[in-house]
């Protein structure tokens, strides 16, 4: 009886586990992301009008894969359309963020709200963190 | 017996109580206050302001006369928390679009970049109309001044990210210039709050 109790248990444990590492790959870039984006681009990543560029459902994450770890660290001066829309406010680096930081909100904001593009690895960032073009 | 009278009476004074009409919240009036020599009690109001807005109009205080209006402090390149202010502002802004008597007033106190034509293209980018929404800008004294008033914070600081520090308060004031409730624009629960606290003022000063 005590171990079918147990058993329950444990079976309800692994099942809630198993539920919030789905919903949350990227925990700590999640973190990451609420503490440097999320003012501007919001917890949603639905940003703001057309002062504000959304992340959720963005196609410029998938077109721009490459520039998006030089982006996060130097920010944006240039204007860039996303989803159709043009965006030309300045956009402030986060110079502060280390080479793993960048890395986990990445991930987070590719794979949040719906998101559906490649996660990135360390040493791919550490890589093109090296070529930003200033 | 005596029971069966006892619980009757406490039914009773139950119903009672469910239809005594519960008492209506009135919102205080804050600030400081004196008492003339006559005995009245003077309340704090807004001082005269005189500011220009994203069309370059004057606005004072007679552009709220007759209104209730939302106030806040921000400006454009702020990388801190002004957008979610702003985002919580919209969401004022659409409730009561289609009402004239509640208006908003943002302060910019990046008075050297926020030029009106600045402010202009960024209230077009935020789509309001400057009737129901004005971004004004001013003597920089004049706008760090009207925040104390407002009980808001507006300073200048090169440590602050973007070089100033300011609070993302939303303020409440009424027909008589008296500061009436505020929150905090960056909680989108506590401005739930605080719309309902516009409701009750605009009961309260609009009653036919």
């Amino acid at each position: 009886m005590v171990f079918r109790q147990l058993l329950a248990t444990l079976l309800f444990l692994g099942t809630f586990t198993l539920v919030s590492c789905e919903n949350h790959p990227y925990r700590e870039g999640e973190r990451l992301y609420k503490a440097n984006c999320a003012n501007c681009h919001m917890d949603s990543g639905e940003g703001l009008g057309a002062l504000i560029p959304p992340l959720a459902g963005a196609d410029y994450l998938r077109l721009n894969r490459e520039k998006l770890p030089c982006v996060l660290r130097y920010g944006l001066q240039d204007t860039i359309v996303v989803n159709g829309k043009i965006y030309a406010e300045t956009m402030p680096g986060a110079t502060k963020l280390s080479e793993i930081h960048i890395t986990n909100i990445l991930n987070y904001v590719n794979t949040a709200w719906g998101n559906a593009n490649e996660p990135y690895r360390l040493d791919e960032v550490r890589m093109l963190l090296e070529n930003c073009a200033e | 017996m005596k029971n069966v009278c006892f619980v009757f009476f406490v039914l009773l004074g139950g119903l009672t109580a469910c239809f005594q009409a519960p008492e209506k919240r009135v919102l205080p009036i804050l600030g400081e206050r004196d008492i003339s020599p006559a005995g009245d009690t003077i309340y704090r109001e807004i001082p005269d302001f005189a500011f220009i807005d994203q069309d370059s109009q004057l606005v004072t205080n007679a552009t709220f006369d007759d209104k209730v209006y939302v106030v806040d402090f921000f400006f454009i390149h702020c990388p801190t928390i002004c957008p979610r202010v702003k985002k919580n502002g919209l969401r004022i802004y659409e409730k009561y679009k289609d009402d004239t008597r509640v208006v908003l007033l943002s302060h910019s106190i990046d008075t050297k970049n926020d030029t009106v034509a600045a402010l202009r293209r960024h209230a077009e980018k935020l789509g309001i109309e400057t009737q129901r929404w004005h971004l004004v800008t001013g003597e920089k004294d004049a706008i760090y001044g009207i925040a104390d008033d407002y009980f808001s914070v507006a300073t200048e600081n090169p440590d602050a990210p973007g070089g100033f520090d300011h609070s993302g308060r939303l303020i409440l004031v009424d027909k008589k210039r008296r500061v009436r409730s505020f929150c905090d624009g960056t909680d989108a629960k506590d401005v739930d709050r605080f719309m309902k606290d516009i409701d009750l003022l605009l009961e309260e000063q609009f009653r036919q």
